[in-house]
């Protein structure tokens, strides 16, 4: 038996309901941006400064020798900074996306239980997980806003970044980068238990940033080699800050980097995969 | 307390509606049938593990059922989650507040949630806190409040958007007696305003005070379900003597079973609990049956029947364990 229906007057359609509910969201995640957006915006700079810091400036006085040696003194420190300002956007808007994600996610979880009264809102479930990848999304993109400047600018004498924008390119994988690792912030976020998420920086993040070309373009792991296999060349290949790093090569810079038609492709499908997996995920842990 | 309109709408129907949860053999939820008309407190009362969570989770689409069927304001819940979603306020068992957020703007962005205008959610949450008594507490965060404040918080939020039903689990669960009292008036207040509202306690003052009807609840099944009024007849006794002693607690169990008018008895902590239908001077026999069999009486109580009394005649247990 099916009650008739008391006064619904106020009845919503479904698709209007979850577009106020998405912009609400957003809504309310960059409120809590804007309190602390000094820390937002320290958290965002304080690993590119350093980097560059130590490897543009700190490494160049001390005659510390990075880029590989050959050419003019300046000119191997130049071609380094090249190839690391555009890892060290890369590697922020990584962290940033992760990050933003994959803390508040394992939070509203564990010990806020936060989730709940989030889930009541009148949409489906996976759009307030995609909601977070959206923000963290966006958090991503604007630190690489913020990081590409100082990445520029932070560099001793001598010491130059060739710089070169490729607008179509940057105004199109940046964003995908950011989405890939906000939903790989998801994944993370609804798989690990809040008081285990200092571990999974020590296991994931930490081998993704230094195996994902930050310092180095792909095509210079070549020499590291077994009886003639590239492995350090092949196994990076699964890391999905690689083509994050080599795309932003090709967006900020005219180095070589890995094709574009395999850096697209391959961002798209992590980014489909990690969000399958972290709705899925989520979904789990939000319905019983 | 007043009575508010309790209509014939069905607001939530339930039909054989079960849960079993996925890798686990409990029946937390077992067949369950009930009907929750318009402008109703309506009580679900049980034990811990009673199924009452997994009941009102399933009615706010959170815990999916394993079979049955369940409709909310006429939404069949399972299968339009979402559209339900509009029409339900929840308070869950937890605080699930926005620790990132002022109080002000827990409730702001719950309208804004709800597809309320900016101007129209800033006006409704003003106007909560002025009557959940939260103003001065507007712009502090909500690690500030205490509990009974956040829980008035989490239940103004629920209602921001003119739910079709409230849903309070255990509300009033680790509350100090004033907070629950002051708590308790809410809900009446709401109720007296149209709200209809189904609340989870294992608390059976609770139950008693604010609900119209109640559903007794223990393993997963309903065990009784009418007004709280009712549910105390049915038991067909009118007194419950509590009687304090010392000696051979058995024997006196026996001679007050066989008084006129027991209807049982059952052991307490140092002492026996007997339940009685009619029967004059009732004392003074109880009094006379004790010393018979040479029991020294510390202290005799004498109780009208709750729902404690229901629940413990329904089960052998009692609802605090
Ligand atoms: N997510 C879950 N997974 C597995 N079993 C569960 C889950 N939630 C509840 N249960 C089980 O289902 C039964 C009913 O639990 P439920 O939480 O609905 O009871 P309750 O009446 O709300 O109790 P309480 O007064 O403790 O809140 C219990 O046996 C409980 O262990
Ligand atoms: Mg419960």
């Amino acid at each position: 038996m099916k009650p008739s229906p008391i006064s619904l007057s106020s009845q919503r359609s479904t698709w209007s309901a979850g577009r106020s509910a998405l912009v609400a969201l957003l809504l309310r995640d960059f409120t809590v941006i804007k309190k602390d957006i000094k820390l937002f915006f320290l958290r965002t700079v304080i690993q590119p400064f350093l980097l560059c810091f130590v490897f543009l400036y700190v490494f160049p006085k001390i005659g510390q020798s990075v880029g590989g040696g050959g050419g003019s003194p300046g000119a191997a420190e130049s071609d380094f900074a090249t190839v690391l300002v555009a890892g060290v956007v890369g590697i922020s808007v990584m962290f940033q996306g992760l990050q933003s994600v994959a803390l508040q996610m394992s939070q509203e979880f564990g010990f806020t239980r936060e989730i709940e009264d989030r889930v009541q809102a009148p949409c489906p479930i996976w759009l307030v997980a995609l909601e977070k990848v959206v923000s963290g999304a966006l958090q991503g993109m604007l630190s690489a806003l913020i990081v590409l400047p100082i990445a520029a600018l932070v560099h001793a004498n001598g010491v130059h970044a060739a710089i070169h924008i490729h607008w179509l390119v940057m105004l199109t994988l940046v964003p995908l980068a950011a989405l890939a690792m906000g939903s790989l912030g998801l994944v993370i976020g609804t798989s690990f238990e809040p008081r285990n998420i200092g571990l999974m920086f020590g296991f994931i993040v930490l081998p993704i940033t230094f195996l994902g070309g930050t310092y180095y373009q792909w095509n210079r792991l070549a020499p590291v080699q077994i009886g003639g296999w590239h492995w350090l060349q092949t196994i990076v290949l699964v890391n999905p800050l690689l083509y994050v790093n080599e795309g932003m090569r090709a967006a900020f810079t005219d180095v070589a980097h890995i094709h574009l038609y395999l850096i697209y492709p391959v961002l798209l499908v992590f980014f489909a995969g990690f969000l399958s997996l972290g709705l899925r995920n989520f979904r789990r842990r939000v319905l019983s | 307390m007043t009575n508010p309109p309790v209509t014939s709408l069905p607001v939530i129907h339930t039909s054989d509606l079960t849960k079993v949860y996925a890798g686990t053999d409990v029946t937390a939820v077992d067949g369950l049938n009930l009907t929750v008309y318009q402008g109703e407190i309506f009580g679900l009362l049980g034990p811990n593990g009673a199924g009452k969570t997994t009941t009102a989770g399933m009615l706010t689409t959170r815990v999916l059922p394993s079979a049955g069927s369940a409709f909310v304001a006429g939404i069949d819940v399972v299968a339009q989650p979402n559209l339900t979603k509009q029409f339900i306020g929840v308070v869950s068992q937890v605080n699930t507040l926005d620790r990132q957020l002022s109080v002000w703007e827990n409730l702001y962005f719950h309208g804004r949630l709800f597809g309320m205008g900016a101007i129209e959610s800033r006006e409704v949450a003003s106007e909560l806190l002025e009557t959940f008594q939260l103003t001065r507490w507007a712009k502090a965060s909500v690690y500030a409040l205490s509990g009974g404040m956040a829980q008035r918080l989490m239940v103004a939020r629920a209602i921001f958007h003119r739910p079709a039903v409230l849903f309070l689990d255990e509300p009033t669960a680790g509350l100090d007696p004033q907070s629950r009292l002051a708590l308790w008036e809410i809900m009446k207040q709401l109720n007296a305003d149209g709200q209809t509202i189904l609340l989870t306690t294992h608390y059976m003052e609770e139950a008693e005070q604010l609900c119209h009807r109640v559903a007794i609840m223990d393993h997963g099944k309903l065990l009784a379900l009418d007004t709280p009024t009712n549910l105390k007849h049915s038991t067909g006794i009118d007194t419950i003597v509590t009687v304090k002693a010392t000696g051979d607690l058995n024997e006196l169990g026996r001679a007050l079973a066989l008084l006129d008018g027991a209807s049982s008895v059952r052991a307490v902590e140092r002492g026996v609990e007997l339940h009685v239908a009619g029967g004059e001077r009732l004392l003074t026999r109880v009094i006379a049956a004790a010393e018979g069999v040479g029991a020294q009486v510390q202290d005799v109580s004498v109780a009208e029947p709750s729902l404690e009394t229901v629940f413990i005649r329904l089960t052998g247990r009692e609802l605090r364990d």
